[in-house]
């Protein structure tokens, strides 16, 4: 029995968030550089304003040019869903209808995949449009004059594509969202949760890599905005699309599960995952934006592990290994064999019992575990039943180390105080 | 009272105009002038020799499918008053100029809507030229048309033409210009061509708007082919003109209750129409 070697595995609140490791790892399919976009005809005055320290306000006042986008820089990497998110008029449905030109940037770079949209003469730009985006809207923006059927094809259409070969592509994205037989119909004649299926799959009909959706479930109550939520969660999963989604609720870019851009007044207040931003707000505003969340439902249990005192391995001697726990006070330890894997549990009292020459398996039982992916939330009803703090595992069943009930509360009061607290500091 | 300022010569600066562009366009006019006169000729006379059941049917056929059978039973009932009434011939004749002026009004007004939507330059020369056009008094147009085309009813459709265009140009720019921009940035988002954009979102979209400019159109140019009869129009409008010349009531009233039956019908079927093409 040996005390556990932080070697194995990495432990203890502070450690990097499980999701925040792959994203980043990922190549960046969209990079934007330093955009801004001014609405109105004085655009370098304001822009020249902007860069001498003056702020929204004064820029309006002094030139009548709205500034939408204040230098904002971000990527986005392939295959991940990230939210853009902040209040209304920060600038989120133009930073998002600024990545297809839908508004033209007043300055900066956009890339994708290397390929500078900005730079792109009308032509190109649209078949960029064609084979890159798939856009969803708040309201649907289905066409009332087509069918459901003719909406999802109306991208393929617009291709060029020969009639069979679009009506297959069509009719398996109506069905990839739900909607099977629903096709004949017309959106007037569809509920708000199935017109925006619709929307949807017409977005994927086109198989473009980067769904663009600007606030794409507000307009749904709150149930089936749950529904679709999950549902695009495993769409994505599945179909591994890039997926820009446009949101002013924080509830649900924690649902949807990526990383986080936050903005404020047209600028960049914060990014990095809800966790990140839960446990270190840039600035009071972003304080001020999180401070009604949810801390159980964003918080991993893997940022919450403990280092278990006492680990038994394999090739332990079980008599040794009791009197040591018995020093450390331990009425039981988790097991785990060479890779690391999480065995289960053995009590004192059954190490005890081993005969000698035996190995510490011989008392190991099987035992709860969460894995450090889940939420707090998710993990509390198996937390709340046991008596022992519970192993951790990662998605190999590695103990990643131990979390109980005093940890969680901990965690939880520190994470629900910061905010307000910041967002009164000066 | 002595005017310091001199007067603008504006009725000889017209006149003038006018005379150069009859002498320059003699060829050209005296060319369209033929050309329609022998299709309305043609078109009336064939019209004329179909026994006036046939037609009055055919319309009902026509107001059946549109709507249904309270309009198919209007329609019917209207086109066999003005039988009765010995007032067939006529009709056909009026009835002609109005479906060849509103053809030649949409196929002239719906490109000049669509170019008005899509360029605000374009908008800004045919807006006022428009007020200006409906708000003449129609008769005006009258008088340039007879040097242009002669007396008789090619005068009467050019006039007719000019003065009940407008609404098809106005309603088709409006239409279009009225499509929620949510579904231009939708057709837009799916990298559509300009014209891909027009036929496949905004036409389609436009339409009902479109036919209520049509609608208006027919509408116009049956007052102006009325009105047209001071030129030698003939139809439903001579009835008129000439119960006024020897002041005879009855006979006024009688050809004035024709023209509105046929207005009448014409405007339900066509509103019919419109409401057909409402997109859900
Ligand atoms: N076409 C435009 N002309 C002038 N100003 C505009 C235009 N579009 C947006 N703006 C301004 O740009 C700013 C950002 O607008 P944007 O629509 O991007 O906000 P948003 O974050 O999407 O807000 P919401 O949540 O209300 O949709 C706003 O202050 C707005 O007034
Ligand atoms: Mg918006």
């Amino acid at each position: 029995m040996t005390p556990l070697a932080p070697v194995n595995f990495e432990i203890g609140p502070g450690s990097t968030p499980a999701t925040a490791a792959p994203v980043d790892t990922r190549p960046a399919l969209i990079e934007v550089q330093d955009v801004s976009k001014m609405f109105g005809d004085r655009g370098a005055e304001a822009l020249a304003m902007l860069a001498a320290g003056e702020d929204r306000a004064a820029v309006l006042a002094r030139t009548g040019t709205a500034v939408g986008l204040n230098h904002v820089s971000f990527d986005v990497a392939e295959g991940e869903i990230l939210v853009v998110m902040g209040l209304s008029g920060s600038g989120k449905s133009t930073m998002l209808r600024c990545l297809n030109r839908l508004i033209e940037p007043s300055s900066g770079t956009i890339r994708v995949r290397g390929a500078d949209v900005t730079a792109m003469a009308p032509g190109v730009l649209r078949e960029f449009r064609r084979k890159t985006f798939g856009m969803v809207f708040q309201h649907f923006a289905l066409f009332p004059h087509r069918t459901i059927l003719g909406n999802v094809e109306f991208g393929l259409e617009v291709q060029g594509m020969a009639k069979p070969a679009r009506r297959d592509s069509a009719m398996r994205a109506i069905e990839l969202v739900g909607l099977k037989g629903w096709d004949a119909r017309y959106p007037s004649e569809l509920s708000g949760g199935m017109k925006q299926r619709a929307g949807l799959a017409r977005a994927l009909a086109a198989d473009a890599a980067v769904l663009l959706m600007d606030e794409a479930f507000s307009a749904l109550d709150p149930l089936i905005r749950r529904d679709m939520q999950q549902e695009l969660v495993e769409l994505q999963r599945r179909l591994r699309k890039t997926i820009v989604f446009v949101s002013h609720d924080l509830d649900e870019a924690i649902a949807l599960g990526g990383r986080i851009v936050l903005m404020k007044d047209g600028a960049i207040a914060q990014a990095g995952t809800a966790e990140a931003i839960l446990a270190n707000p840039a600035t009071p505003y972003v304080a001020r934006f999180v401070e009604h969340i949810d801390v159980a439902s964003v918080l991993k249990v893997g940022t919450l592990t403990a280092v278990p005192p006492c680990v038994l391995r394999p090739g332990d001697d079980p008599a040794a290994a009791a009197d040591r726990m018995e020093a450390m006070g331990c009425d039981s330890a988790l097991a785990i064999n060479a890779a690391g894997r999480l065995l289960g549990r053995a009590d004192l009292s059954a190490l005890r019992r081993v005969p000698a020459g035996q190995g510490v398996d011989r008392a190991v039982q099987p035992c709860a575990r969460v894995p450090a992916s889940a939420s707090v939330k998710q993990a509390l009803p198996v937390v709340a039943e046991e008596a022992e703090p519970v192993a951790v595992v990662d998605d190999a069943d590695r103990l990643r180390g131990t979390i109980d009930r005093v940890g969680i509360i901990n965690a939880l009061a520190r994470q629900s105080r910061r905010p307000a607290q910041e967002a009164t500091a000066p | 009272m002595n005017w310091s300022v001199p007067r603008i010569p504006l009725d000889d600066w017209c006149d003038a105009a006018l005379d150069w562009l009859t002498t320059a366009l003699s060829d050209v006019t005296r060319a369209v002038s033929h050309t329609v006169s022998d299709w309305i000729a043609a078109l009336t006379a064939l019209l004329q020799l179909v026994p006036p059941p046939v037609v009055i049917l055919a319309f009902g056929l026509l107001a059946w499918r549109v709507s249904g059978w309270r309009l198919a039973i209007g329609t019917m009932l209207g086109f066999a008053l003005l039988w009765n009434l010995r007032l067939w011939d006529p009709m056909i004749t009026t009835l002609v100029m109005v479906v060849l002026s509103t053809a030649a009004s949409i196929a002239i007004g719906l490109p000049l809507g669509i170019a008005a939507a899509l360029s605000a330059r374009t908008w800004r020369i045919v807006a006022p030229t428009m007020d200006m056009a409906q708000t003449m008094p129609s008769f005006v147009y009258l008088i340039p048309a007879i040097p242009f085309f002669g007396l008789g009813p090619v005068s009467a459709c050019f006039a007719t033409v000019i003065f009940a265009m407008p609404p098809t140009i106005r309603l088709t720019a409006l239409g279009i210009l009225q499509v929620p921009s949510e579904m231009t940035e939708a057709a837009d988002s799916f990298g559509t061509t300009r014209m891909q954009k027009l036929f496949k979102v905004q036409l389609p979209l436009a339409l009902p708007t479109i036919m209520a400019g049509i609608n208006q159109t027919i509408m116009l140019s049956l007052s102006m082919v009325v009105i047209a009869a001071m030129i030698g129009a003939g139809g439903l409008g001579r009835e008129v003109w000439s119960a006024i010349q020897r002041l005879e009531a009855g006979r006024g009233f009688q050809a004035g209750v024709a023209i509105a039956v046929l207005a009448i019908i014409l405007d339900r079927i066509t509103q019919q129409v419109s409401r057909r093409v409402q997109p859900r």
